[in-house]
């Protein structure tokens, strides 16, 4: 079992939007729902590698911002061309404010 | 339905229209036929990323394995020549004959070409991946390379040229780069990118005469100048592949004229992507043609599931993009329709402008920056448009105000 990094404070990511996070060489992307719910997923589009950070967070979508690919955050379920591989999602949990994402 | 199937045009739109005819669930025969020899894959790229490595790669959009998976017979390298209406026949230059039940025509658009006498092997089009190699081939440290046409494909090759060290010069007749749908605000950001990178940027010059000895091409200008190119690259529009519509007395009105579920004037045959023209509903109906590789996915997706009784109308706002060196334009809606301009500014220097109409309804949106820095707003901008919204000018124009707190009013 690998251990729980911090990954950004709950408050540094606006409902219903997302934030870039870097972290050991590897990029992550870190959402929090439109019902305060938060959620990791590999940072990348896996269409042309493009930052999902950068992209629009819609209900339980993000869109890449290139070539608006979408995928389910919460699932990683790939939603539409171009994309058709799906993001890796990781766990999350709250601590004390703090937002911290196991990455295995 | 025994017949199946047919689509003519194995490029992003028919590509897409096949794989979305399987998501569908249509079990019946789905042929794809396309003129050249490879899969169906974006073209996008040829202009910009795959010009960057030591040889371009193609992006493909289905691999053999998903097209036999999914039962997609992919027929290449051969050309439709002719439709045969009454007896639901497509005819093929190998001498073979198709039959179908729904026709799909997404022959896509091929470059405009330059009408000058003087044009030889030193002289290119881009549009294919094989056109692609063709390019490739001669960018390289101080190799001459001339761009005749400041749109957005000869912008973006200069762009990949510069990066591997050829000399680059673009010739553009209008009096500034990008005039058709790029506001002038923007255009500048790209003219001064390219200088900024060493390109020689031309406007407002005629050419007057092409000679090309098979070694070197000379550019000959109205105003005197003589720019000789070890590579001249045209890129000066594009036209729809009509000619099979036509023959077969399909209604054509700059592109195959589509309704809104994208029928033709036969009901059994479709067209989609940058072949046909169609009614914008977002516009009150007004007829456009795009060339642009989002709509012909969406345009692909939608003439399947209308080919299968969907009876879906196109709803879509056009969306555009480009990139050049680090920065990323994107542009949605159609700019000439709005009368009055707001400016938003955006961390690092970029900017959107949002256009309105007299009305006050936005109707396109146009941004620059670096990387997908206006990526975002232009998507939330597109949905505005999409709801024929009347957002406050002051809210658009500051940055302290969420877009998507609009979308919610």
């Amino acid at each position: 079992m690998s251990d729980w990094i911090e990954a950004c404070g709950a408050d540094d990511i606006d409902e219903e939007d997302v934030m870039r996070f870097d972290h050991d060489g590897r990029t992550f992307a870190i959402y929090r729902s439109p019902d305060d719910e938060y959620f990791a997923t590999d940072g990348l589009c896996t269409h042309e590698k493009v930052h999902l950070a950068d992209g629009l967070v819609l209900d339980d979508i993000i869109e890449c911002p290139k070539h608006n690919g979408r995928f389910n955050y919460k699932t990683g379920a790939a939603r539409g061309a171009p994309v058709c591989v799906n993001l890796r999602t990781y766990p999350v949990k709250l601590d004390a404010g703090k937002i911290l994402i196991q990455i295995g | 339905m025994a017949k199946g199937t047919l689509i003519i045009g194995a490029g992003e739109c028919g590509g897409r229209a096949a794989l979305a005819l399987r998501d569908l669930g249509y079990d019946g025969p789905v042929t794809l036929v396309g003129d050249e020899p490879h899969l169906p894959y974006e073209r996008p790229p040829l202009s910009k990323d795959a010009m960057a490595g030591d040889a371009p790669v193609i992006k493909a959009i289905a691999s053999d394995e998903i097209l036999a998976e999914r039962s997609i017979r992919h027929i290449h390298s051969v050309q439709a020549v002719a439709i045969d209406r009454a007896a639901h026949v497509v005819r093929l230059s190998d001498g073979s004959a198709l039959p179908y039940d729904k026709l799909l025509l997404a022959t896509g658009s091929l470059p405009r070409r330059l009408p000058m006498p003087g044009l030889g092997p030193r002289c290119a089009y881009l549009r294919t991946f094989n056109d692609a190699l063709a390019i490739r081939a001669h960018l390289r440290a101080g190799n001459r390379i001339a761009i005749i046409g400041g749109g957005f494909i000869g912008l973006e090759l200069a762009a990949a040229a510069r990066r591997l060290g050829a000399v680059v010069t673009v010739i553009e007749a209008q009096p500034r780069i990008l005039m058709r749908g790029v506001p002038a605000e923007i255009a500048k950001i790209v003219h001064e990118a390219h200088e900024a990178e060493g390109v020689k940027i031309l406007c407002g010059d005629a050419i007057a005469a092409i000679a090309d000895d098979g070694a070197e091409v000379s550019i000959a200008l109205a105003g005197g100048q003589d720019i000789v190119a070890d590579l001249a690259v045209i890129g000066i529009g594009a036209v729809p592949v009509t000619g099979l519509a036509a023959e077969a007395g399909l209604t054509i009105d700059n592109g195959i004229a589509v309704d809104a579920e994208l029928r033709t004037s036969d009901p059994d045959i479709f067209a989609a992507g940058d072949c046909c023209s169609f009614p914008l509903a977002v516009y009150g109906g007004r007829r456009v043609r795009l060339e642009a590789w989002r709509n012909a996915q969406e345009q692909g997706a939608l003439a399947a599931s209308n080919m299968l009784g969907a009876g879906e109308a196109h709803a879509a706002v056009p969306w555009f993009w480009s990139d050049q060196y680090g920065l990323t334009l994107q542009i949605s809606g159609l700019s000439d329709e709005g009368s009055k301009v707001v400016r938003r500014d955006l961390d690092d220097g970029a900017f959107i402008l949002f256009h309105l109409a007299q009305d006050g309804r936005l109707v396109a949106a146009s941004g620059i920056g670096p990387g997908n820095s206006v990526a975002r707003d232009i998507r939330l901008a597109e949905m505005l448009i999409a709801r024929r919204a009347k957002p406050a000018p002051e809210a658009l124009g500051s940055q302290t105000i969420k877009l998507k707190s609009l979308l919610a009013a």
